[in-house]
């Protein structure tokens, strides 16, 4: 293998080559201050001006609803703490699900010790939020609703839309990560009643290190950091003006490559599931079957643990992630697979493999062969899966 | 992340497998926490550790331990196995992250467990021997996943 295949789109993907196209003359001839007043500055303001349009056009939202960010994480941050911060006099509490990223989950830990209190309501063993739970979580003092449009480790998408439909009744923001589903599913913050959402650039092969928040008009949101009159004094800094550019440039690609894209990612996707399940016993697919990011792929095989799956398919030229404690760098394993039930053991033993239009069954083909001699080897070194094949002599 | 010598101990373990008639055997670790180990003995009647196999669920440091483990005890005497720190195969493999300390650890425990197993089946008694910790969570893998 002279290339990797590369199965991990989830955690980030190339930059596409328009794009770092898009970008470049804006490290060097358009190099202006966006807040300088003569024609360089104007021209760099004029760049962002345009990422922003795009990027509105692509979510059914107005220009000046969407704010320039470092990323998903801050943007994540900038919401659950600003409404938090905008909204504390009405009530002090949250609802969001036991599934969401870390980003999400430790701001609303962070806002637990300001003296917020926030309800995690969960999940069936696919992995969707169970809906009657959250709406027995409302109360009077309730604030937000933080819940992920698809989740970056099963794949498993949301009822994005009852969700809307219940904060609105409830009279209530929503927020939602999208961070794993913009520029992949088609997205109207109007139709779903989204007043908060949370992209960032590099999940759809844009850059790294630069993302956005779209927050409805009318919804308060105190500025993040202080300084400047940037992104209308809600965040200040000099803009990244080459990430945003590329961001622009890539949400726009997205759009127009979407429906293709998705549509071979899911016939991917399928294949490596049905081969995986065909061909490896002892497995389990983790998430919605059809509810599901169209390049994600989850599973847990029985009886082996998953940093080492992934030495062995790095070592076969195999890029991909797992669940397992030993990589999330505690003693537990994901807090993703627990939620759906699975227990602690099998939950070590899961793989996220998260593909792109650009993948080839071929490739696909190659991995599933890997992947089946991989987990063999494990297994037989696998004292659990020892006792497994004795009790099964037995019985 | 992980030494050379880690990733060859990982790659080409020494000693995988079973041994169908140990003298003991030692199985310690909590398929909660993600690393089960169980080593083998084979002890002749001179108290020599004539073969050592490991059996290991867990990363590549759980795996990479227990093979150095294994390495380690072979043809050496009770007394040897005894004196066997996870220091001594953390040494051994150049080295673990610190999150993976506990692995070496765990090969130690493995170890002394396999030699408390033979110690009670052979009714001989092994100085600074202490019985292994119980806490192997297989109970839960009855079901089909
Ligand atoms: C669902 C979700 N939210 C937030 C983030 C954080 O995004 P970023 O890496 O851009 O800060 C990620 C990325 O891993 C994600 O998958």
């Amino acid at each position: 293998m002279d290339k990797p295949i590369y199965l991990d789109n989830a955690a980030t993907t190339p930059t596409d080559p328009a794009v770092v196209e898009a970008m470049l003359p804006w490290f060097s001839a358009r190099y202006g201050n966006p807040s300088a007043i003569y024609s360089l500055g104007a021209q760099a303001k004029e760049g962002v001006t345009l990422a922003r349009e795009a990027v509105a056009g692509t979510l059914n939202a107005q220009a000046r609803e969407i704010y320039f960010t470092a990323g998903g994480t801050e943007a994540d941050n900038w919401a659950l703490i600003a409404t938090a911060q905008a909204y504390a006099h009405k009530g002090r509490h949250i609802i969001t699900s036991a599934v969401e990223h870390h980003a999400v989950l430790h701001t609303c830990q962070y806002l637990e010790k300001q003296g917020f209190s926030v309800t995690y309501v969960g999940v069936d063993d696919q992995g969707v939020i169970r809906l009657d739970e959250l709406r027995a979580a409302l109360r009077p003092d309730t604030i937000l609703i933080s819940v992920m449009f698809a989740n970056n480790e099963i794949g498993t998408l949301q009822p994005i839309a009852q969700i809307g439909q219940i904060a609105r009744e409830a009279g209530v923001l929503f927020h939602t990560d999208a961070v794993q589903a913009y520029g992949h599913l088609p997205i109207d913050v109007q139709a779903l009643g989204v007043d908060l959402l949370s992209a960032s650039g590099h999940k759809f092969r844009g850059p790294k290190g630069v993302g956005f928040l779209y927050a409805r008009d009318g919804v308060k949101l105190p500025s993040f950091l202080h300084g400047g009159a940037q992104e209308r004094a809600r965040r200040a800094g000099t803009e990244n003006v080459p990430g945003i550019v590329g961001l622009g440039a890539a949400a726009q690609l997205a759009q127009a490559s979407m429906a293709w894209r998705a549509e071979t990612e899911t016939g991917l996707r399928d294949y490596l599931i049905e081969r995986v399940e065909r061909e490896i016993p002892h497995c389990r697919l983790n998430g919605h079957r059809t509810q599901r990011l169209p390049g994600n792929v989850n599973f847990s095989f029985r009886f082996i643990e998953g940093e080492s799956m992934l030495i062995m398919l790095d070592q076969a030229g195999i890029c991909a992630s797992s669940g397992s404690a030993c990589t999330s760098g505690s003693l537990d394993p994901s807090h993703v697979l627990l939620a759906i039930g699975l227990p602690h053991e099998i939950a070590h033993g899961s793989l996220r493999l998260t593909l792109s239009a650009e993948n080839t069954r071929e490739e696909l083909d190659y991995v599933v062969d890997r992947l089946k001699e991989i987990v063999q080897r494990l297994r037989q070194m696998s004292p659990l899966y020892e006792d497994f094949c004795r009790k099964q002599e037995r019985s | 992340m992980y030494s050379e010598k880690v990733m060859d101990h990982f790659t080409n373990p020494r000693n995988m497998g079973e041994l169908p008639d140990a003298s003991g055997v030692g199985t310690v670790g909590n398929a909660k926490c993600g690393d089960i180990m169980r080593i083998y003995l084979d002890i002749d009647d001179q108290g020599v550790i004539r073969d050592c196999k490991f059996k290991t669920f867990g990363c590549g440091a759980a795996v990479a331990t227990s093979s150095m483990a294994t390495e380690l005890v072979k043809g050496k005497t009770i007394q040897e196995a005894m004196a066997l720190t996870n220091q001594a195969v953390m040494e051994a493999l150049d080295g673990l992250p610190p999150v993976k300390v506990h692995c070496s650890l765990l090969a130690e425990e493995a170890v002394h467990a396999a030699l408390w197993d033979y110690a009670q089946k052979h009714g001989v008694q092994i100085p600074g021997l202490k019985p292994p910790k119980a806490d192997i969570g297989e109970g839960e893998e009855d079901e089909e996943g």
